[in-house]
């Protein structure tokens, strides 16, 4: 029987780990996404699983190193300066195989910046913030309920590949109320054993968890085995949302909360007559190159839009190989694109063609 | 230890001859002097057997669980 | 031929990596002395540190894992939270401990987490080269502090256990060392207390333990001996610095030595 609610975001988040089964929660407060934090100490404790406010965001990330080692589902959250404060701990779990979950709700960067949404972190989590040649999912949630749905999901992708999974959002998606609906007793599928897992070696022999691999080629065949999983996860995990985009002469490629505001902008372009359509990334990594490369086929024009002084285009231009036909604009410091801006801008790649 | 004869083995490629255990032992039982293992350490040897009281020192000394000790 | 001392049961029989007369060979022993004698081999989850000890579960016959430099009590945080009725241990360095790592130690003392800390002060970051630690004495002559350590320019030697003691959380907290048979027997028995008060769910417990470090003390190992008796012990003094627990008992208290097998009848396991 499906529930509504009306919640943030954050706390959607939340609330989607809890029904995935995740018992063991480490954060720090930091806007804006302090409204997870609080809301995770009062569920675990309710789910009698574990809440720690760790004394730093990088405590945290190794409080949740420790617990995936010991087979739970684990999560940590936080906001831009605090994932960097991870990314030695998401580096590490990447290397010993672990999985995890990490929510970054983005606020304006770089240095302390501001606590408006932000768009700043998309290199860091997809091309890797931390040290080594490792991949971690990203997912990038556009409202209230796909905060609920990506983290609930995580935790399976999560365990199903043995790596981190980060749900990419930012302040608006984090803060922003909206109607959340869900069956009342959603719950994990079927959670994978692991076997891997460290619970004292009682008739087994022992085992470690480690990524020091010193023995020389040892460290190679590891990383072997990584890029053949991050292969398996590009073929069957890239995740896009398109929107008419079979007679669109101009493209917005946008993810999270910018493509709703790209979302109203091709319907009212489309009411002047302009054909534009949508191209919405869910998975940041593993990006969709090859989708948008068959829409390029068709000879579109593609504007990009972030909250960003522009990251993901790259990303599209490398699918796209025509820089020409791909446009950018972007909103750096915390700004949020204009609905009037896109549409000026989208009028001008139209007319010249 | 009347009549029981205890026998100390010393594996000779653990042994890193710090000597920790000949400095312990009170009865000198153990010296330098055996020979160069693998890697490259003049390991140390049981010189005076009978000399041996079992007290074990020089096994709780090593740090490199080089020293068995048994009677009877 | 009855044995009277051997390799411990919980040790696997791989070489050492350590220096000749290197502190940690013998720590660990004793560390697995004590989890043969508790019978708790099978519940144990370690947490190795980033230094020379990194390399601990290749000697050790439980499950362990290996934390980022410093966060050792952060991932043992987690461990034992999750699995809170194994015993979780984490062995740490001066340089894991009491240099990055000092947040991450006081605040797991500061909660109160039920986990043993073996902290190893040997004076120098020994994995790297030998270059200065927390624990550094004034006047000793390091990798990175070669014009001896001094306190108006390399501050003073740390000592996280004294500073330590004023938190609750953490109810037993003891300083020992391993010049000498007798301080060896020492360290067991406050590994032993410590283990034993974590099995009795009282709390955070830390046993440091001043550890010879020849190679870059730039001695040899007997004399690296002496050197603790001389001076380390001035500024680090042994001995409890905070004991809230006396009934908890540093002598075995439960479950019985089983018999032993024969030294190393398990082929040396290769750890890639």
């Amino acid at each position: 029987m499906k529930k509504r609610y009306l919640c943030t975001g954050n706390e959607a988040c939340g609330e989607g780990a809890i029904r995935a089964a995740c018992r063991f929660y480490a954060g720090y407060p930091i806007t804006p996404q302090n409204e997870l934090t609080a809301y995770m100490s009062r569920r675990m404790e309710e789910e009698n699983g574990t809440f720690i406010q760790a004394e730093s965001e990088l405590a945290a990330i190794n409080m949740v190193f420790g617990a995936s080692v010991a087979r739970a589902r684990a999560m940590t959250s936080s906001s831009s300066p605090g994932i960097s404060l991870k990314q030695e701990g998401i580096s590490y779990l990447a290397g010993c195989r672990l999985p995890a979950v990490i929510i970054n709700i983005m606020r304006g960067g770089p240095g302390l910046g501001n606590i408006a949404p932000s768009q700043s972190d998309y290199f860091q989590a997809t091309k890797g913030g931390g040290h080594g040649d490792y991949r971690i999912i990203v997912l990038a949630p556009a409202n209230v309920q796909e905060m609920f749905d990506f983290t609930f999901e995580a935790f399976d992708l999560a365990d199903k590949y043995r790596i981190p999974v980060m749900i990419l959002a930012d302040g608006i998606l984090g803060q922003m109320m909206e109607p959340l609906e869900f069956d009342e007793n959603i719950k994990p599928k079927k959670i994978i054993d692991k076997p891997w897992a460290l619970t004292g070696a009682k008739n087994r022999s022992a085992k470690s968890i480690r990524s020091l691999w010193l023995k020389p080629g040892s460290l190679e065949k590891l990383n072997e085995e990584l890029q053949k999983t991050y292969k398996g996860i590009s073929e069957k995990e890239t995740r896009y949302e398109e929107y008419p985009t079979k007679d669109a002469d101009v493209v917005i490629v946008s993810y999270g909360a910018v493509s709703r505001i790209a979302r109203v902008c091709a319907n009212d372009l489309r009411k002047e007559g302009i054909k534009a359509g949508i191209f919405r990334p869910i998975s940041l990594w593993p990006f969709p190159y090859k989708e948008i490369r068959r829409i390029a086929g068709r000879g579109t024009k593609f504007l990009v839009v972030e909250m960003s002084a522009g990251q993901m285009v790259e990303d599209v231009r490398l699918a796209v190989q025509d820089d020409s036909r791909v446009d950018f604009l972007g909103r750096m410091g915390g700004g949020i694109p204009e609905e009037k801006a896109i549409i000026e801008r989208i009028k001008k790649m139209t007319v010249i063609s | 230890m009347d009549g029981k004869k205890i026998k100390i083995r010393i594996d000779a490629e653990r042994c890193k001859g710090c000597m920790f255990c000949v400095k312990v032992c009170p009865k000198k039982v153990l010296d330098k002097g055996g020979k160069v293992n693998e890697r490259g350490v003049q390991c140390v040897i049981v010189k005076a057997p009978e000399e041996c009281i079992g007290c074990g020192l020089c096994a709780i000394m090593c740090p490199d669980s080089a020293i068995e000790i048994s009677s009877g | 031929m009855k044995k009277m001392f051997e390799k411990p049961r919980s040790m696997t029989c791989a070489r050492t990596h350590y220096c000749s007369g290197c502190g940690h060979g013998l720590i660990h022993r004793i560390i697995c002395e004590v989890i043969d004698e508790l019978d708790i081999a099978g519940r144990v989850v370690a947490v190795a540190p980033v230094g020379c000890a990194v390399l601990a579960y290749d000697y050790w016959d439980f499950d362990t894992t290996e934390a980022a430099h410093g966060r050792t009590p952060a991932v043992a945080t987690g461990i034992k939270r999750v699995l809170p009725d194994n015993v979780v241990f984490t062995y740490q360095g001066d340089g894991d401990l009491a240099a990055i790592g000092t947040a991450e130690i006081i605040h797991a003392a500061n909660r109160g987490e039920n986990i043993s800390v073996i902290f190893v002060n040997n004076g120098v970051y020994g994995m790297t080269g030998g270059q200065m630690a927390p624990t550094t004495l004034l006047g000793q002559t390091t990798a990175t502090s070669q014009f001896t350590r001094r306190a108006d320019k390399e501050g003073f030697p740390i000592k996280i256990l004294e500073m330590m003691k004023v938190l609750p959380g953490a109810v037993y907290l003891e300083r020992t060392s391993v010049h000498s048979p007798k301080e060896v027997a020492k360290t067991k028995s406050a590994i032993m207390k410590s283990f034993n008060t974590q099995l009795g769910k009282k709390g955070f417990s830390m046993v440091e333990i001043i550890s010879p470090c020849p190679t870059y003390w730039g001695m040899t190992p007997l004399e690296s001996m002496e050197r603790i008796e001389k001076e380390v012990i001035k500024v680090y003094p042994l001995g409890s610095v905070k004991d809230t627990l006396p009934q908890m008992s540093s002598s075995r208290t439960r479950g019985s030595i089983k018999p032993r097998n024969t030294i190393c009848d398990r082929s040396p396991r290769s750890r890639g």
